[in-house]
């Protein structure tokens, strides 16, 4: 699957770069729009990356590992994002997070077996006055609940 | 007929998009002409999806309104603010806005944010009209004389900052918008770039007029990405309309604003680690001196300011600094953007002059405890503000005053916590919290905040708490001394609050059930 998602990389990488090469501090732009192309930011695209900026691999790596949007390998086929920040925490988000861990089987970070909800924390998604909040594939939900949850995700495939 | 449905993400979150594509198509069933605004919010949370129609009598709110209650609207004539249920009446005169001093926040959730002509017909970029005839070293005494302080939590003066970059020669100088909104309980630059971007755009533009600055960036969290979208669009709108670019409004002023997006790093709103995050560097902070005013983002004069900072800009403009001084208490002039969050029965943005005390904000404001249960601490100022009990709820709503207390007021989020919180429980998670968005650059935030969540631990297993209590105390006072930013630095305050407001929260398991 990998080497599927990967064809035409160096070509493809280049083109991004091509967007952002005469931007002030272009590594970030790069990198979001890299994870964009691919879900995920393979290993062969950052030696490119490197080259292209003329900077050592090992800062182009030490950036991708020091944020936490940036993944090294494809997600799940939905991305469940649940708050932990305090607002939640005061309206319940806490209960939800763990019922979610159990219902998916998985800790954070994790994929389901079935490989297709991968469950992230956030801190904050500005959503405090309609707490607890979560964000689906993008999209935002407030006041979350165990049974909302389960309903929406039913609802996927 | 208008129908304005906010486009806000917090309403968005309530169903706003499903409500809306109901009322199209109901209308569309029914057929009448109805034209769908998606508006701003106007920060009730707990009415919203709150629908507005014009009336004879003004714009009339309903909500919160679900899907199930769209054909009951229609039948009862919603379109012309007729009675229903969910009827709310003038929004104008609804106490929770009446009650409100909207400065910054004067426009956002009356109109179409992306719409030009309507944030100009209320009053847009007359502030942005009087700094273009005013030399820059004017811009910047209006804004000093305003009183105006950084509201991302610092309270730096604006002004101060401003003159520094304009006294510092460069050829080449950057506004830089802080957008990072990370503190939990903290939604105000959230809903100013998604309900009225074009009066952040409008406050960057003065800043580079009042500093000599013609390229400006907003970093935005990536955790908005509504307000990303929303802020390219109105950046694509004022360069196609000469608000931005090579001659502002037709001035001999050149001046550009590119988004950025961060990367989930909470340490990159701490104002040295954001630029060099924006520099694409990992987001570590960087000593001061020197302060970004000298050399800032690429070793440039810039400066870094919060969004409600620079959209309280242009209104200081327009009406005077006098007019906005003149609001406010002490040394903390003007209004703030209170946040109400989290377990409050009335959620939501409530603009204010300073001088509100914190209880008159809970209780009367946010109507105490969505869960109905006695309230039994507010957090204020995000996850690096103190733990505030009843019993300091005379503190009036101040940067000095929270200060007296032991507290700050920061961003100005306030999350309501209920009698089930667990006050332990909040200060290791304020430690957990700084473990894991530490930059590592110093020691005391890096390593301290691991051993303070290790020592929460053994409190709550009760093993030797009253040596681990002593332990944390010490551990506080050196991650608040000898940390570089305010995440290491900051970290203490919650933690202290805690321990020192709710001392039996800290008392291990078993003598805390026997006191039961």
């Amino acid at each position: 699957m990998t080497q599927q998602n990967e064809r035409d990389l160096p070509e493809r990488v280049t083109a991004i770069l091509g967007r952002w090469l005469d931007a002030e501090g272009p590594l970030l732009p790069i990198l979001h729009d890299i994870q964009a192309e691919f879900g995920y930011l393979p290993k062969a695209a950052l030696p490119i990356v490197a080259e292209a900026l003329n900077i050592s691999r090992a800062e182009v790596y030490g950036v991708v590992t020091f944020y936490h949007d940036f993944r090294d390998a494809p997600p799940g086929r939905h991305v469940l994002k649940l708050c932990r920040a305090e607002a939640c925490q005061s309206m319940g988000g806490d209960a939800v997070a763990d019922a979610a861990r159990a219902a998916l089987g998985v800790d954070w970070h994790g994929t389901s077996a079935d490989g297709k909800v991968t469950l992230e924390p956030v801190f904050c998604l500005g959503l405090c006055a309609c707490a607890p909040s979560a964000m689906l594939d993008g999209k935002v939900v407030g006041r979350v609940t165990a049974e909302r949850l389960t309903k929406l995700m039913d609802g996927m495939r | 007929m208008k129908v304005f449905v906010p486009g806000d993400s917090g309403a968005k979150a309530l169903g706003a998009d499903e409500v809306a594509a109901a009322i199209a198509a109901e209308a569309a069933r029914r057929g009448v002409a109805v034209e769908i605004v998606r508006n701003g919010s106007r920060g009730l949370y707990w009415l919203e999806p709150m629908v507005e129609v014009v009336s004879a009598v003004g714009r009339v709110a309903y909500g919160p309104v679900v899907v199930g209650d769209v054909v009951g609207l229609f039948d009862a004539g919603f379109l012309t603010g007729v009675g229903h249920p969910l009827a709310l009446g003038d929004v104008e005169k609804m106490p929770f806005l009446a009650r409100q001093t909207r400065l910054t926040f004067a426009r956002c959730g009356i109109t179409d944010p992306l719409s030009l002509a309507d944030y100009q017909a209320l009053g847009g970029l007359a502030g942005l009209r009087k700094a273009l005839a005013l030399a820059p070293e004017a811009v910047v005494a209006e804004v000093t004389e305003s009183g105006l302080r950084g509201r991302g939590g610092a309270g730096f003066p604006t002004g101060i900052k401003w003159k520094t970059v304009l006294e510092t020669a460069s050829a080449q100088k950057y506004i830089i918008c802080n957008a990072d909104e990370g503190d939990s309980g903290t939604f105000s630059d959230r809903m100013i770039m998604e309900g009225d971007p074009f009066v952040l755009i409008e406050g960057m533009v003065i800043a580079g007029i009042a500093t000599g600055a013609s390229m400006g960036y907003v970093y935005i969290r990536s955790e908005y990405p509504d307000a990303v979208r929303v802020m390219r669009e109105a950046v694509r709108i004022a360069r196609l309309n000469g608000v931005l670019g090579a001659s502002v409004l037709g001035s001999e002023y050149q001046f550009e604003i590119e988004v950025r997006v961060g990367a989930g790093a909470y340490v990159c709103g701490e104002e040295t680690s954001l630029l060099n995050s924006l520099e694409g560097k990992r987001g570590i902070v960087r000593a001061k001196p020197p302060l970004p005013a000298h050399k800032g983002f690429l070793d440039r004069p810039t400066v870094i300011n919060n969004v409600i900072s620079l959209a309280s800009v242009p209104v200081i403009l327009d009406k005077g600094a006098a007019y906005y001084r003149d609001f406010g208490m002490g040394r903390s002039r003007g209004t703030i953007p209170i946040q109400i969050a989290g377990n409050a029965k009335f959620g939501g943005l409530f603009e204010a002059a300073f001088g509100l005390t914190l209880g008159e904000i809970v209780d009367d404001i946010g109507g105490g405890t969505a869960s109905g249960r006695p309230v039994k601490a507010v957090q204020v100022g995000g996850p690096l503000g103190a733990y505030f009990p009843r019993e300091l709820f005379d503190t009036p709503f101040d940067y000095e005053e929270f200060t007296k207390r032991d507290g700050l007021i920061g961003h100005a989020g306030i999350v309501v916590f209920d009698d089930s919180a667990d006050m332990l429980k909040q200060a290791r998670f304020a430690m957990e919290f700084c473990a894991a968005e530490s930059c590592g650059k110093c020691t005391p935030c890096r390593i301290g905040s691991t051993r303070g969540v290790e020592v929460a631990d053994k409190i709550k297993h009760g093993i030797e708490p009253e040596k681990q209590i002593e332990l944390l105390k010490d551990l506080c006072q050196t991650m608040k001394f000898g940390s570089l930013c305010a995440l290491g630095g900051f970290t203490p305050y919650p933690v202290l609050s805690a321990l020192n407001h709710f001392p039996e929260d800290f008392r291990p398991a078993p003598v805390a059930q026997a006191a039961e």
